[in-house]
């Protein structure tokens, strides 16, 4: 059976092998966007932290005696949203620093190698056109 | 609450309130910028030894940020431990500004003290927060500075070293958050103290997890640290960042060693069940491959820059050679030899940038190249710097492998540890012979490349680390002591956990 919790722990490692792939690729546009995929993951995983819980109030609600069980945890969406908001930047930063190092080393390769763009293996054939810009 | 009630956030605050000011100041007037940052940074350094003067009798001063008591609120925790990372961050940051301005590095761009500013809260923070969130966080705000810090002054070699290292850290963080939501996810708290109470009470179904959940935080930190094989992030970082970059970086390894000495054996201490002391099999063989792996590559090393990043790797072997032992000794003569090859590693990097500064084209290459003016006074700062680095007497370094050597002696392994330590020893002083020889006692008749002269200002910053590390070899006595001291507190978490637990409730 198709649960919830099967659910968002496979979406969670879709994501991680996805981006744990892209990370090791060897140019910066493919690592960039295989950290962000990966970020992605981390995030859905501490949300997940909190226990998966629907439909219940983030707050113990005190009013109606409800057991202790009966609220979701609302540290995780805090803890959440200070990583998106750390991430969001880190992803921000790395991208201008991929940008300015390829305009200032001429090559987008991840270990420095200056390879001509217009030179590489594999790739080069799938994504031609727009590696020809520089 | 009075006034020394509120010292323990001060180390945070007054970078927090400098930066934005500094960022200000820069652009109309400069040296109202610059004195701003040299300002925060004495008053970072009266702060810090005013905390460890509070702290030296052993109390363990609990910090509730916004009054929210301790297990829900972030604590800041000002204990022996991080009293004595505060006063030796602030002294680092203090030589590293001082070479700074003196060599003028920092007028390469536009935001060098603001940077600096928030690198040196992001350290403070790390070093004071009892919250393990909260050390993500911290880690992140050091992390930023250092990005900027790092690609300061530019070049395509920075550039590139610098997408490395942040690929690299990003990827760090990201485990780092992995551990932190199994941990909370397991023990539903993620204040330090509390957490090292609630581990025991961990479901046995869920031990694996809280293994794994330990393993990874402890992988991270041993990035952060750069142990072996997760080292290879920082010999070319280190190598290609400003100098007095690179001395204050000297100090960002020892972040990860700390978490570790403050992670572990609060949260995987003796309390902890099934998964107490989780990493020390793992540290002890990783802690030596790395000081092999760091005098090897001091040894073969083809700058003298190269050859500081290379040695930080191999003084962050020996530290954890005797962390690794886990007992009150080794874990005393490892907090001094840390205070000592922060230092040391610092000294090194500035010796390096005078050297660069005076040879013009051949720069701090391990290769023969005009003989320039005071050639003789540099090549005693590198020996002085040599020697401290590898170790040898009269300096501090002597003493802290002296303290290590014994301290290891009890332990089980201990035949591994001394072999370590005395053939990477031998090796480190073989490699600084070898580059020091060719530097400073060879010369090449070539008119193309002359030596650049450069005004004796720039010595200040080196000679005055060198100095300390005298003043350490000096006061070893009292040092050691306290080292000691803080091993003890560390080692007690039940001391700390009621410190916080109650004293933070208040």
């Amino acid at each position: 059976m198709m649960s919830y919790e099967f659910l968002v722990a496979s979406a969670i490692g879709v994501l991680v092998a996805g981006g744990i792939f892209l990370a090791l690729r060897a140019r910066t546009f493919q690592v960039v966007l295989g950290l962000t995929l990966f970020s992605y993951a981390v995030n859905l995983f501490l949300f997940a932290s909190g226990r998966l819980v629907i439909g219940r109030p983030p707050i113990w609600d005190a009013v109606k005696g409800g057991a202790v069980t009966e609220y979701t945890d609302p540290l995780p969406q805090a803890l959440v949203l200070t990583a998106i908001v750390i991430t969001f930047g880190m992803t921000a930063f790395v991208v201008i620093l991929a940008l300015r190092s390829f305009l200032e080393t001429g090559s987008d390769h991840v270990d420095g190698d200056t390879v001509p763009c217009d030179a590489q293996d594999g790739l080069a054939k799938a994504d031609d056109g727009e590696d020809t810009r520089a | 609450m009075t006034f020394a009630d509120h010292l323990p956030i001060l180390p945070v605050m007054i970078p927090a309130l400098a930066a934005p000011l500094a960022l200000l100041a820069m652009r109309r007037r400069p040296a109202l910028g610059i004195a701003i940052s040299l300002v925060s940074c004495l008053a970072l350094f009266g702060c810090a030894l005013a905390l460890m003067a509070s702290v030296s009798d052993g109390t363990i001063h609990a910090y509730a940020v916004g009054d929210w008591p301790a297990p829900f609120g972030i604590v800041l925790v000002a204990d022996r431990l991080a009293a004595m990372m505060l006063v030796l961050t602030a002294t680092l940051a203090l030589l590293a500004l001082l070479h700074a301005i003196v060599t003028r590095a920092d007028r390469k761009g536009w935001h060098f003290h603001p940077l600096f500013q928030f690198q040196l809260m992001g350290l403070n923070g790390a070093f004071l927060t009892g919250d393990l969130f909260n050390l993500f966080v911290f880690f992140e705000v050091l992390l930023i500075a250092s990005y900027g810090l790092m690609l300061h002054g530019q070049g395509p070699a920075r550039l590139k070293a610098g997408v490395q290292y942040v690929v690299v850290n990003l990827v760090g963080s990201s485990l780092f958050l992995i551990a932190l939501g199994m941990l909370y996810a397991l023990t539903g708290t993620l204040n330090m103290a509390d957490m090292g109470l609630r581990v025991a009470a961990v479901a046995p179904q869920d031990q694996g997890l809280l293994r794994i959940a330990g393993l990874l935080l402890v992988s991270v930190f041993a990035l952060k640290a750069a142990v072996a094989p997760l080292h290879l992030w920082l010999p070319r970082t280190y190598a290609v960042s400003t100098p007095a970059v690179a001395a204050l970086f000297a100090i960002m390894t020892k972040v990860g060693v700390y978490s570790l000495i403050r992670v572990v054996p609060q949260v995987f201490g003796d309390g902890a069940g099934a998964a107490a002391w989780v990493p020390a099999p793992y540290l002890f063989p990783a802690a030596m491959v790395s000081a092999v792996i760091g005098f090897a590559g001091v040894f073969g090393a083809r700058s003298l820059s190269e050859q500081a990043a290379y040695s930080v790797i191999g003084s962050t072997g020996t530290l954890l050679i005797a962390v690794a032992g886990w007992t009150p000794e080794s874990l005393g003569a490892a907090l001094y030899y840390l205070v000592h090859s922060t230092l040391a590693a610092a000294a090194l990097f500035l010796v390096a940038d005078v050297t660069a500064r005076r040879r013009g084209a051949f720069a701090d290459t391990a290769s023969p190249g005009t003989a320039f003016t005071g050639r003789g006074g540099v090549a005693l700062l590198f020996m002085a710097a040599a020697i401290a680095a590898t170790g040898l007497p009269p300096l501090s370094g002597f003493i802290g492998k002296l303290m290590i050597l014994k301290s290891v002696a009890a332990l089980p392994d201990w035949g591994w540890a001394w072999g370590v330590i005395l053939a990477t020893t031998f090796i480190g002083v073989v490699g600084f012979a070898r580059v020091g020889s060719a530097v400073f006692w060879k010369s090449t008749e070539d008119c193309e490349a002359p030596a650049a002269p450069a005004s004796r200002r720039d010595l200040a910053a080196p000679v005055m680390a060198l100095a300390l590390l005298a003043a350490l070899s000096a006061g070893a006595g009292w040092a050691g002591a306290y080292a000691n001291a803080a091993a003890a507190q560390v080692l007690d978490p039940a001391q700390s956990a009621a410190a916080v637990l109650t004293e933070g409730a208040r």
